[in-house]
């Protein structure tokens, strides 16, 4: 116990663990950005994404063996499932969110409630309550680096997720700093009229918003059905975490997500692994955090205070 | 089939306790709380722990469950209740994850997952009110919910009810005019909680055995949207939304066409019905409006409707002569 070589491992797996999380709170985060209110249904659209790029996985590999084809389709389900989860997103956006802009705060996130129940709720009655399994479409043996006590291992899973969930975090980052719409985006999480004064579509903006969270969530989704199974209540967990992560980091902020992304993963597995806390307890730590950073930083680590004015 | 429409009206009762503190603490006091399902599973397990393991009757243990559930209430709130809308949300739930986190884990105490079985029937002055003949429980549910109902609508009316919808309408405001804020949100996250934790004490006997499955976060959501579906802010409305939730959700089963419909049509049902009611009728059915509305503001059906013949019979009466 304690050896730099340990330390390393349980880093490794708690970056990976936090790659999703900070993957999935992206999505919260933006949609907390620019409508102020915590879309409930985004872990079921997790949920949604990882049956969909199940579904077309299995579809394109067929009854090949394990081959370099079976990761080809794998990227391409992903691919899939991330476009329709776009469109799910914004669909659910149109017929459930839009009506209530000017409505209390309370009314969105009671209708968001409401989705979550009935998409998850639609899939365990389509696709049965039984969990399904997403078959790794590569070998998944350890790739061991080092030698005897100083090894540390590394699954190509895992370096699927680090690379996967970096790429997407470089991506939206540098569309929401450097192009146009993103320009347009944060415009409109400041101050919604006065950037439709500034000519923006604010509902394009809140539109191609939730297309974009919807779709890292179903990326992440299939990320994590490759160690869990895919089963309707899947996302309702890892949902709630990811959120934790969101408001840790600062709601609002992306690049806040990313960080309380990655902090509450190392924390969940440096907390079971260092400090002993059993494993039943990991889900307390994650909310234990979540209470304790609210109470000193109650903006989160990344947030903007904002002095309520009379 | 009747005695399944007791079963609901019992479980109407139950999560009408547990709405009825909702409704203090989100109606009245405009918190954003989602852990009801941690005080109902705190009070569950005071019941159950109390019953089995220290003999102690029924009655004697439901103030035991009041206060335990208001003082951990009071032990979260007074850190936490600084926090202000949604952050306040997930902080609470947060909590209610970790109460249910620790009771699956706390193996010594409450039995982790396999939870805690035969706990005894109540007996009220030797008289035993056994749960599966139901009307006698449903009279003793009733009785909870009567008792909190005038308590509770009492305090609503009392300077403590007007401060906590001062704090609803303008924290800032009624801190200025001298409320003490944070004393009185404590005070309504307390009460909030103790009922819940009666709901749980009431539940714990009825099903005679408590496990951690049974106080997830959806039970929190569920409590909320009787809240929400009623009418936020009115005490009836809260019993209201518990009897529609409850109707909803066992519907299938009532009328025997359950085995025609897939087990979570009613769940998807109810996940249609918070949307459509979101959209138009957010107040709630018998939400009632705020006085600046009131001129347009159709408050209860029921009454607006009564206004409309009183203008009727004054302009005929007005034609009239």
């Amino acid at each position: 116990m304690g050896s730099v070589s340990e330390f390393f491992q349980h880093f490794l797996n708690g970056l990976t663990l936090g790659g999703i999380y900070a993957l999935i709170a992206l999505g919260y985060t933006m949609v907390y950005g620019i409508l102020k209110f915590i879309n409930f249904a985004h872990g079921d659209i997790l949920m949604v994404g990882a049956y969909i790029g199940l579904f077309i996985f299995d579809f394109l590999r067929g009854d090949k063996p394990l081959s370099a084809w079976w990761f080809v389709a794998f990227m391409i389900a992903m691919l899939c499932s991330m476009v329709f989860c776009g469109l799910l997103g914004m669909f659910i956006e149109k017929v459930a969110y839009k009506p209530l802009r000017k409505a209390t705060r309370l009314a969105p996130l009671l209708s968001a409630i409401g989705v979550s129940f009935v998409l998850s709720n639609l899939a365990a009655w389509l696709f049965g309550t039984q969990s399904r399994k997403l078959e790794y479409p590569f070998d998944n043996t350890p790739i061991v680096i080092g030698s005897g006590s100083n090894a540390v291992s590394i699954t190509p899973h895992q370096i699927l997720i680090l690379v996967a969930s970096a790429l997407m975090m470089l991506i939206l980052k540098l569309f929401v700093d450097k192009s146009r719409m993103g320009k347009a985006m944060r415009a409109t999480s400041l101050d919604q009229d006065t950037a439709k004064l500034m000519g923006i579509k604010s509902d394009h903006v809140i539109s191609l918003t939730f297309a974009i969270g919807s779709a890292l969530a179903a990326c992440g989704g299939m990320l994590i059905a490759l160690d869990f199974k895919v089963y309707a209540t899947m996302g309702t967990m890892v949902g709630l975490k990811a959120f934790v992560a969101a408001v840790v980091g600062g709601i609002g902020n992306i690049s806040g997500a990313m960080l309380g992304g990655l902090l509450l993963g190392l924390l969940e597995t440096f907390g079971v692994a260092l400090l002993g806390i059993p494993q039943g307890y990991k889900d307390a730590i994650a909310f234990g955090v979540l209470i304790l950073i609210l109470l000193f930083k109650p903006d989160g680590l990344l947030g903007k205070n904002e002095k309520e004015k009379v | 089939m009747l005695s399944f429409f007791l079963l609901i009206l019992i479980y109407t009762g139950i999560y009408s306790l547990m709405a009825l503190g909702q409704n203090v603490i989100t109606g009245y006091t405009g918190m954003l709380s989602l852990c009801q399902a941690g005080f109902f599973a705190i009070g569950s397990y005071v019941t159950a722990i109390l019953c089995v393991k220290c003999g102690w009757g029924f009655f004697a243990t439901i103030p035991v469950a009041a206060l335990l559930s208001a003082m951990v209430g009071v032990l979260i709130g007074l850190p936490t209740l600084r926090l202000k809308g949604d952050y306040l949300a997930i902080a609470t739930l947060g909590l209610g994850e970790i109460i249910r986190n620790v009771i699956n884990n706390w193996d010594s105490l409450t039995n982790g997952p396999m939870g805690i079985q035969k706990i005894p029937k109540p007996s009220f002055f030797g008289i035993e009110i056994n749960p599966y003949s139901k009307w006698g429980y449903l009279l003793m549910v009733a009785i909870f919910v009567l008792v909190f109902y005038l308590l509770l609508k009492r305090l609503a009316d009392s300077r403590m009810g007007r401060a906590l919808e001062a704090i609803r309408e303008d924290e800032i405001a009624a801190g200025s005019m001298g409320i003490n804020v944070t004393k009185y949100k404590v005070w309504a996250f307390a009460i909030g909680a103790a009922c819940a934790g009666v709901a749980g004490s009431l539940q714990a006997c009825f099903s005679l055995s408590v496990t951690p499955g049974t106080y997830t976060f959806m039970v929190s959501v569920i409590v909320l949207c009787m809240v929400v579906l009623g009418g936020m802010g009115n005490f009836k409305a809260s019993i209201v939304g518990a009897f529609i939730i409850q109707l909803i959700s066992y519907f299938p089963q009532l009328v025997g066409i359950s085995n025609k419909f897939p087990a979570q049509f009613k769940q998807i049902l109810f996940g249609l019905i918070l949307i459509v009611m979101m959209i138009y009728r957010p107040q709630g059915i018998m939400g009632r409006s705020r006085r600046s509305f009131s001129k347009t503001g159709r408050s209860c059906p029921f009454k607006f409707l009564a206004s409309k013949v009183r203008t009727v019979f004054k302009s005929s009466k007005e034609a009239g002569r």
